[in-house]
């Protein structure tokens, strides 16, 4: 049975009195970042955000609600799978051999607060590229976070989880599970309120130490509804066509060519995309070449050395870069993982500088897909 | 023991700021001076070594007749030529002049104009002699020198990759402050290397590296215009340390991708000859 709570400062104190580091949205440099939190009150409490193609702000909210905001630029890759991390380093021995050791210090132990649904299956993607479970540094990172999920009443425009085939929240009535306790906020007149579902037994032993009251039927009721109303509010859709397939069977289309002149081949698509893992290495040494290191980078396919292989790059032109990205991400990560890469969090469409929109272009590509198909008269391949 | 490996910093057309950058190295200045012979730079000492020299840094652009014959010679007694700053990889904002007038600066500026020998262009040291590495920016980055010296003490090709300041800036976590504040910012054409200084304090980059090794401006300056900027703001934006370079990779016709791409394990900039 769901139950309430007043406040989350309760929730975040007890995190934090268990040694967990809690990570969760908070207002910084004109956007809701993910940042350390001390303290609930650092939760960005009455801010909105309008979001479009190339376009982000902040807007105060009539409210005190900390989550009625969607995906801000990071997403919990960022804790996960660090944009750069050691390897190993080496010293070098008075025999003149090297001793190479890995780092040694433990993965910090996170509480990850305000997860949205669509980042929770994020990181169930991530879980599955980078390997949960195995004997390496992500399951390592990855083991023993505690994910507090925060269900959406309030989607931007630029969201379209439904159609990535996901939706807005967890809990009784929702597939799913991956979680430990999931929050659906209530602001209104009585000020924030948040219905409390346990997802792991870890997050009934944790809710069990915090002041909590029985969530009345009525107001379990208005939280349901809250997220099942947010469901037909998505600000965007993918083609609802076997994307696999439409991608497979586009790979010469005219609009390649068409984005390719929009495509700035950045990069920002792929590093604020919850499940784009691409990494580089990148070795230093020492001005006295007696200590080495080698460190993990975040790579992205939008770089022309990305591809390159012994006489230049496979992927030199921006529509093969570009194609590769989107082909990978609704195509070939089926292939690959057995799952789409996409999970309809919009981040790649707010932070393009330049707005190109995922949706649009995949819409495109059914539109030129359907009339080819059309053209040999009988869409065979539908 | 075998001698440590000679460095010799050279200045042509330039302000010294990258140079400068050199003794800005507080932390590792005594290091490199451990780990190498500093056999020619005038901005620190008067004593020279002959050449050969194992590496050169060459700061500033080549603006005379003269300097065009001395990085000849610069050339023929290095082993290794690393170019450093806007000024040597670019031509510096000193390029300008490639697009105006020179006989009308001279007349303007100077009150003896006939004791000035100069070029009509201002011209990168690739467009005279091989280059083996660049090093980007205006000034160059401190930590991207120390970690190509320490690079080619070890033998091994420095890290200076070619893609956005985008990628910085993520890997950071500023948030883009062309989305979120809508603040103009050449980031997505310009070379990382910097660690995307700019953006983290809240303004947008000014190309100072200069292109990536993909430049779309057509699509950049259209996202211009549309948080505001007019033509001649969108034309001074791109005109500044990197103008030479930024035209030739903005210029209609311009290839896709204008700069070599990195050879693993062979130098990375060889342009003129």
């Amino acid at each position: 049975m769901p139950v309430l709570l007043t406040s989350l400062d309760p929730l975040v104190a007890a995190l934090r009195a268990d040694g967990y580091r809690v990570v969760g949205p908070t207002v910084r440099d004109g956007a809701i970042v993910l940042a350390e939190l001390d303290r609930a009150d650092m939760l960005p409490y009455g801010w909105g955000v309008r979001l479009g193609p190339g376009g982000y702000r902040l807007r105060e909210r009539d409210d005190r609600a900390a989550f009625a905001n969607s995906a801000g630029p990071q997403s919990w890759k960022q804790f996960l799978h660090p944009p750069r991390q050691q390897l190993w380093s080496a010293e070098r021995d008075s025999d003149g051999g090297f001793t190479v050791a890995e780092p040694a210090d433990e993965p910090p132990r996170y509480a990850f607060l305000g997860v949205r649904p669509c980042d929770l299956r994020a990181i169930s993607v991530l879980d599955h590229v980078l390997g949960a479970g195995a004997d390496n540094r992500y399951a390592r990172r990855r083991e023993g976070i505690f994910i507090v999920v925060a269900n959406c009443t309030e989607p931007g425009e630029t969201c379209f989880c439904v159609s990535a085939g996901g939706g807005p929240g967890v809990g009784p009535g929702h597939d799913g599970a991956g979680y430990d306790l999931a929050l659906t906020e209530l602001a209104d007149d009585d000020g924030v309120r948040y219905v409390v579902d346990a997802g792991s037994e870890d997050g009934w032993r944790l809710l069990d130490r915090l002041p909590y009251e029985a969530a009345e039927p009525p107001t379990t009721a208005r939280a349901r509804d809250a997220v099942a109303r947010a469901a037909d509010r998505m600000g965007r859709t993918l083609p609802a066509a076997d994307l696999r397939a439409l991608l497979a069977g586009t790979l010469e289309a005219a609009r390649w060519d068409d984005v390719a002149a929009r495509c700035l081949s950045c990069g920002n698509c792929t590093m604020v995309c919850p499940t784009c893992f691409c990494t580089s290495v990148e070795d230093t040494t020492d001005l006295t070449g007696d200590h080495a290191e080698r460190w993990l980078r975040w790579e992205s396919c939008f770089d022309l050395d990305f591809s390159y292989l012994h006489g230049g790059p496979v992927r030199s032109s921006r529509r093969s870069r570009y194609r590769q990205w989107l082909t990978h991400k609704l195509g070939t990560w089926h292939d690959q993982f057995g799952e789409s890469g996409c999970v309809g969090c919009g981040r790649c469409i707010v932070w393009c500088p330049v707005g190109i929109d995922i949706t649009e272009e995949t819409h495109a590509l059914a539109a030129e897909y359907e009339a080819s198909t059309d053209d040999r008269g009988g869409g065979a391949q539908r | 023991m075998s001698a440590p490996p000679t460095l010799a910093v050279w200045k042509f057309a330039s302000c010294d700021g990258c140079q400068l950058t050199l003794l800005d190295c507080e932390d590792e200045l005594l290091q490199i001076a451990g780990a190498v012979r500093i056999a020619h730079f005038l901005e620190a000492s008067r004593a020279v070594v002959e050449g050969p020299y194992d590496v050169s840094l060459v700061e500033g652009s080549i603006t005379t007749a003269a300097d065009a014959d001395r990085i000849r010679r610069v050339r023929d007694r290095s082993r290794i030529l690393v170019t450093i700053g806007a000024c040597a990889t670019a031509g510096g904002v000193q390029a300008l002049r490639n697009f105006a007038d020179v006989e009308e600066f001279r007349s303007v500026v100077y009150a003896k104009p006939e004791y000035v020998a100069t070029l009509a262009d201002s011209t990168p040291i690739a467009a005279h002699v091989p280059v083996d590495y660049e090093l980007r920016g205006c000034p160059i980055d401190r930590t991207q020198l120390v970690n190509t010296l320490a690079a080619l003490l070890a033998g091994r090709r420095p890290d200076l990759p070619m893609h956005s300041v985008c990628f910085e800036c993520k890997r950071r976590g500023t948030p883009c402050v062309m989305v979120a504040k809508g603040i103009p910012c050449l980031g997505p054409v310009t070379a990382a290397g910097c660690g995307a200084l700019c953006p983290a304090y809240g303004r947008g980059c000014y190309g100072c590296f200069g292109p990536a090794a993909t430049v779309n401006a057509d699509a950049l300056t259209a996202q211009f215009r549309v948080l505001g900027m007019d033509q001649a703001e969108i034309e001074r934006i791109f005109a500044t340390f990197n103008v030479a370079a930024f035209k030739a990779a903005t210029t209609p016709g311009a290839p896709e991708e204008h700069a070599a791409p990195a050879f693993l394990g062979m130098p990375q900039v060889r342009r003129a000859e």
